[in-house]
């Protein structure tokens, strides 16, 4: 049966080896029909009051070592983020194209990301961003690539990443986060710093990604 | 279809030959320290991972309905698994990808070789890929003069070290982090370093970062592949994922076929369960998720290759088709006692643990790992822990009426000593005469054997087998038998007279 397997034959052997095996021809019709059917009852939903989402958002950060501050308001976001910055004795941060500019501070550097090389980003002290989604129950944080959301490396090469997050974006479990993503966007879920627990199982944050996450939770 | 041999990195020894080793009491000279040491390092890393999987587990009250829910979508996936490759194919073509297929391993390493030939390169970027060490991937390529440089953690410890990954999701869990420190130090040229893990992290990440700017070509396995968006999501922690797929202008993922879903909204299952199964971590760091070659964001050039390498004829088996829902959690590793004794180089195989010893098998078309269905006790911890239902026990029983229906069909294994002593066992049983006369030969012929205590302590032969490690009570002079016949045989033995009376 193992004979020379010519390129392009072996789409055509391992369709057939699958039918074969199925034991039926191709049923592609009754596929949707029995994919609408099969049982789903954990919670799609769940009827948490947004307090507790939020306390619990909180929580998970703090779990994974990743620094959270609320805000008031979208109009607070700019001394918030020159705190943050302060704090760190940093001199500024790359902006994602579509942030706002009331947004940033006075004061400090705000080059524009998307132009960067990966190598330049690399000399960038961090990163700011907004995100599409965010969830409760993991302490998750949804990226889609886009205004205000970056490219996938953006959030990825420089050391430090500052995301904003407006309270009405916050969910209180996964499955309520899919029905906000665009399924056709790249998507990234960012839980915490970049870690590890491959030495000996004790987290370490920290490896490739940035080593240092900060969250503006901002009231709106 | 048996996959040639010289494609794989594991020797194949026999399931008890290997783990004796692992076990050795009296540790064997080659590597004293190296076997006690290894044997440490499993349990506290399994214990560890149990526990926090059960801590994460626990606090869902909807585990059991999202265990189900992924037993289903994966059933169903893989009952209609050509629709949904199609389907993905088509979806992932449009945006800009192509789809490769490949029968074997051999398929599989002639299309890497191919689709990386137009670049040329020396070195390429690697995410931890269980379908690259099926396939034998690494050596291929350095026979082919490019070099594979591994970026997770784990795999980086086991690429320097020159060693196998004994699991997998944490492949180098056999290595403590002392023996870590001296790899890296030698490895990296970096004498200074202590044993302290954030610091090791650090050298990797300061050893990698220039790889990852620089390498344009980088080679994954995924997760999950996305029928509906022609997707594909990899889960991760350490960021070397992302730099793989985000850095480099062309990315090859090689792929099994039976890791399709058919919506990209499924996910909201499996994200739920795999990084609580995995890691014990309500979320893993991160999740990328990407179909194609979107404009401007990651590499201009994207291959899938899916492989079947003995997966679809699993399919035929309506009960052992269960062993591809699987979604390489690992939790029946952690969960088992056998591994958790042996740890993963016992199984000889690329996939370890209870699902490996199904898998492996099947794989091979039970023509090659005949012994991993016996590496279980059967207790059954496998299957209450995985998240997609796979009855594990249940397959192994029925995998092993298959090693003994194929040693019956040939010669050698219906004349070979255990058939006959079976086949001569249900002999004696199926006639209460047959075994009434062959207990009183028994009864004769054990004597020179019985020792003091009652116990017969050495058997002669093949039979020894079973007293090397356990005494068998001797024989009665009266079998229960005779003794019945001896008390009960006057009286009638009704259900009335046979009760005991409570007063």
């Amino acid at each position: 049966m193992n004979n020379q397997i010519q390129p392009g034959d072996s789409r055509q052997r391992i369709l057939a080896r699958i039918a074969a095996s199925l034991g039926r021809d191709p049923a592609i019709a009754a596929a949707s029909a029995a994919y609408a059917v099969l049982p789903r009852h954990y919670r799609a939903t769940a009827a948490t009051p947004p307090a507790q989402s939020i306390s619990r958002f909180l929580d998970r950060l703090h779990e994974y070592n990743a620094a959270c501050v609320r805000v008031a308001s979208e109009a607070g976001i700019a001394a918030a983020i020159a705190a943050v910055l302060a704090a760190r004795s940093q001199s500024g941060l790359a902006v994602v194209s579509g942030i706002p500019p009331a947004w940033l501070p006075p004061g400090f550097n705000f080059p524009l990301a998307n132009p960067l090389t990966a190598e330049e980003l690399d000399r960038q002290p961090g990163i700011l961003t907004a995100c599409a989604v965010a969830i409760a129950e993991t302490g998750s944080l949804v990226l889609q690539s886009g205004p205000r959301q970056g490219l996938r490396l953006h959030t990825l090469v420089p050391d430090h990443h500052l995301c904003i997050v407006f309270e009405s974006q916050l969910v209180a479990t996964v499955p309520e986060a899919f029905p906000r993503l665009d399924p056709n966007l790249p998507t990234t879920f960012i839980s915490g710093p970049s870690a590890t627990a491959d030495i000996e199982m004790t987290r370490i944050k920290g490896v490739h990604g940035p080593r240092s996450l900060h969250v503006l939770l901002v009231a709106d | 279809m048996k996959p040639e041999a010289n494609s794989s990195p594991w020797n194949r020894r026999d399931f008890p030959e290997a783990a004796r080793e692992a076990l050795a009491a009296e540790p064997l000279p080659t590597a004293p320290f190296e076997h006690s040491q290894t044997r440490r390092n499993v349990r506290h890393a399994t214990d560890i991972i149990q526990a926090k999987r059960n801590a994460v587990v626990a606090e869902l009250p909807e585990w059991q309905a999202l265990r189900s829910a992924g037993a289903a979508i994966r059933a169903h996936t893989l009952e209609h698994l050509d629709h949904y490759l199609l389907e993905f194919e088509a979806n992932c073509v449009r945006r800009g990808g192509h789809v490769h297929w490949a029968a074997d391993a051999a398929d599989a390493r002639r299309l890497v070789l191919e689709i990386l030939a137009p670049h040329a390169p020396r070195e390429v970027i690697k995410i931890k890929t269980m379908t690259s060490e099926e396939i034998g991937l690494n050596a291929c390529l350095e026979e082919h003069g490019i070099h594979p440089v591994e970026t997770d953690l784990a795999e980086l410890i086991i690429q320097l070290g020159h060693d196998r990954p004994s699991h997998f999701v944490v492949p180098a869990l056999h290595k403590s982090r002392g023996q870590i420190r001296d790899l890296f130090a030698s490895a990296m040229h970096r004498p200074e370093l202590t044993d302290s893990p954030e610091e090791l992290a650090a050298a990797a990440r300061s050893y990698l970062r220039q790889k990852f700017l620089t390498t344009p070509v980088a080679i994954s396995g995924a997760n999950f592949l996305l029928a509906d968006t022609g997707g594909v999501c990899i889960v991760e922690s350490e960021g070397n994922g992302r730099m793989c797929l985000t850095l480099p202008d062309v990315l090859v993922t090689v792929v099994g076929i039976e890791k399709v879903l058919p919506c990209f909204q499924d996910l909201e299952v499996f994200l739920q369960t795999l990084p609580r199964s995995a890691t014990g971590e309500r979320m893993n760091p991160y999740n990328s998720i990407w179909s194609g070659t979107p404009a401007g964001d990651g590499p201009r050039e994207f291959h899938v290759i899916l492989l079947d390498n003995g997966r679809s004829p699993i399919l035929a088996d309506a009960e052992s088709r269960q062993t591809l829902r699987c979604i390489r959690c690992a939790a029946c590793l952690n969960a088992c006692p056998v591994y958790h004794q042996t740890g993963g180089h016992a199984y000889e195989s690329v996939y370890a643990g209870p699902i490996g010893a199904i898998l492996t098998p099947q794989l091979h078309a039970m023509h090659d790992a005949q012994s991993l269905p016996y590496a279980s006790s059967l207790c059954g911890a496998c299957y209450e822990v995985c998240p997609v239902e796979i009855n594990i026990p249940e397959v192994l029983i029925h995998l092993r009426s298959q090693v003994v229906q194929q040693q019956q069909s040939t010669l050698t294994g219906s004349l070979g000593l255990w058939n006959i002593a079976m086949k001569s066992a249900a002999f004696l049983m199926q006639d209460g005469g047959r075994l009434g006369a062959a207990v009183r030969l028994a009864q004769t012929a054990q004597a020179p054997l019985v020792s003091r205590n009652g116990f017969i302590e050495w058997m002669p032969g093949p039979l020894s087998g079973w007293t090397k490690t356990r005494d068998l009570p001797a024989l009665p002079a009266e079998s229960f038998r005779a003794w019945w016949r001896r008390t009960r045989s006057a009286q009638p033995a009704t259900p009335a007279a046979s009760e005991p009376h409570h007063e």
